[in-house]
């Protein structure tokens, strides 16, 4: 690691005071910035923890039935606060990486990374979330911009994440056992208003919206109504683990299976 | 800058003056209070050769840096023993052969004492390899970790039944 300050703000307003000095930058569970700093790819002058900052942490219902998740809420957390609430998105939490991980990964530095293969951008898009930051309100449609980037503004962060709650929704991430990232993950879900689908592992945009799919269960909820839908496998991502087809076919495939299981 | 923390290490109370924010609560533990239970395997977040608790809860101390423990309470594999009497979970382990050459044991052990204590996993045996999954095994002595930590919650509950009998 190049060296660095430290600071640990206890207050929102805080924390944006500290962030604005040059080359700030937040650390939130550390689970991919420390070992970013220990290969030297990042150099903050300050890294300033949102760790002890009260109003950024725990689960809540709103009014208008949506889940709001504190930005520094560890993912363990939600998957235990939100088991009641909203299954799909606790059962999502609750299958990141390992429990070391989730112990301490938080919901506000899964979005702020954006990984191409995270969890948390496939549920954020996949119910329409709201990305609550210390300065404005952001719509997951316009937030996530592409692999690894994001809407945010240099020293913005996420305090608050509003998940609206759907009536069924599940999430089916097909594991990569290295690192249990998403070689592919699907979040389905159904409001009254329409069906959402949200891929993460696959595009190398990022996380993305299968609007065909969307329109098909929209009319008929059910895996027959997605089964001769494909997506191309024009800018799939392609690995070791994965060809470019393979993960094409697995956005199908998941999509089906988290149909069958939505509740 | 000060960064001068307090933290409870195994039921000690600890004030430690840090000379620099850079270090991470597993190097403190192994180069500067003499613990080096604690193994590095992979130090980026993947082995779970570091595996300790704080506030009860497993994390790994690779990725988790001491200036932001001020007022926790961690415990290492140090901590369990009680005098000459081993742990539930370090005698099962001994009991059926969890490990080989030893050296992702203090991690399997602290994640085993972790996961009996959030209580989710009973004495099935896919979940306690679930729970388990954050620590590697190079020498694959998965069946006897399974196993072992199997026995011990098991022999925990029964001794929890008998102190609240
Ligand atoms: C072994 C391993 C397995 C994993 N498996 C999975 C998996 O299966 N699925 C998955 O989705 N993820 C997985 N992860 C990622 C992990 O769960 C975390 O979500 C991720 O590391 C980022 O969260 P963090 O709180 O640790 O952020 P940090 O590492 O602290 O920060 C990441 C980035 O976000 C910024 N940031 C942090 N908090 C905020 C905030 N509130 N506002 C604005 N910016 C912020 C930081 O400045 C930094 O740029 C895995 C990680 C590891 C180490
Ligand atoms: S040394 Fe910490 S997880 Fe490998
Ligand atoms: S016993 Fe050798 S790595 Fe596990």
């Amino acid at each position: 690691m190049y060296s660095f300050e430290f600071a640990r703000p206890g207050s929102i307003d805080e924390a944006v005071k500290a962030l604005k000095a040059e080359e700030a930058q937040a650390l939130g569970g550390g689970q991919t910035l420390i070992p970013t700093l220990k290969q030297r790819l990042a150099a903050p002058s300050v890294l300033v923890s949102l760790s002890g900052i009260a109003e950024m942490q725990g689960v809540c219902v709103s009014d208008d039935n949506a889940l709001c998740v504190g930005g520094a809420t560890p993912h363990a957390v939600v998957a235990k606060e939100a088991a009641k609430s909203f299954p799909a998105l606790a059962g999502m939490a609750s299958r990141i990486g390992d429990p070391a991980v989730r112990n301490r990964g938080t919901v506000g530095g899964s979005l702020a990374n954006n990984d191409p293969s995270a969890c948390y951008p496939a549920a954020a898009l996949g119910t329409g979330a709201t990305i609550k930051t210390n300065a404005r309100e952001i719509a997951a449609d316009d937030y996530f911009q592409g692999m690894f980037a994001t809407a945010l503004d240099e020293g913005e962060i996420i305090t608050e994440v509003r998940f609206p709650i759907p009536e069924k929704a599940n999430y089916q991430k097909f594991v990569q056992p290295a690192s249990r990232f998403a070689l592919v993950g699907v979040f389905v879900a159904k409001y009254a208003s329409g069906v959402r689908v949200a891929v993460t592992g696959a595009s190398e945009d990022g996380v993305f919206r299968w609007t065909e799919a969307e329109e098909a269960l929209s009319k008929d909820f059910s895996a027959k109504a997605v089964e001769g839908l494909k997506v191309s496998a024009d800018g799939m991502i392609s690995d070791l683990h994965g060809p470019a087809a393979y993960r094409a076919h697995l956005v199908g495939v998941l999509t089906g299976r988290a149909v069958n299981a939505a509740a | 800058m000060s960064l001068s923390i307090s933290l409870t290490v195994n039921g000690d109370r600890c004030d430690v003056d840090l000379d620099d924010p850079r270090v991470t609560l597993l190097d403190l533990l192994r180069e500067r209070m003499a613990l080096p239970g604690t193994k590095k395997g992979c130090d980026r977040g993947q082995c779970g050769a570091c595996t300790v608790l704080v506030n009860g809860r497993r994390i790994n101390s690779c990725l988790t840096l001491a200036v932001t423990l001020n007022g926790a309470e961690v415990t290492t594999i140090e901590g369990l023993a009680a005098g000459e009497d081993l742990h539930p979970v370090q005698t099962a382990f001994i009991e059926h052969d969890g490990f080989q050459c030893g050296y992702c044991t203090p991690g399997q052990i602290m994640s085993a004492v972790g996961l009996i204590a959030e209580g989710q996993a009973g004495d099935d045996a896919e979940r306690i390899r679930e729970g388990m999954s954050g620590n590697l095994c190079r020498c694959s002595a998965y069946h006897g970790i399974t196993e072992a930590v199997q026995d011990a919650a098991r022999r925990m509950a029964s001794a929890d039944e008998r102190k609240s009998a």
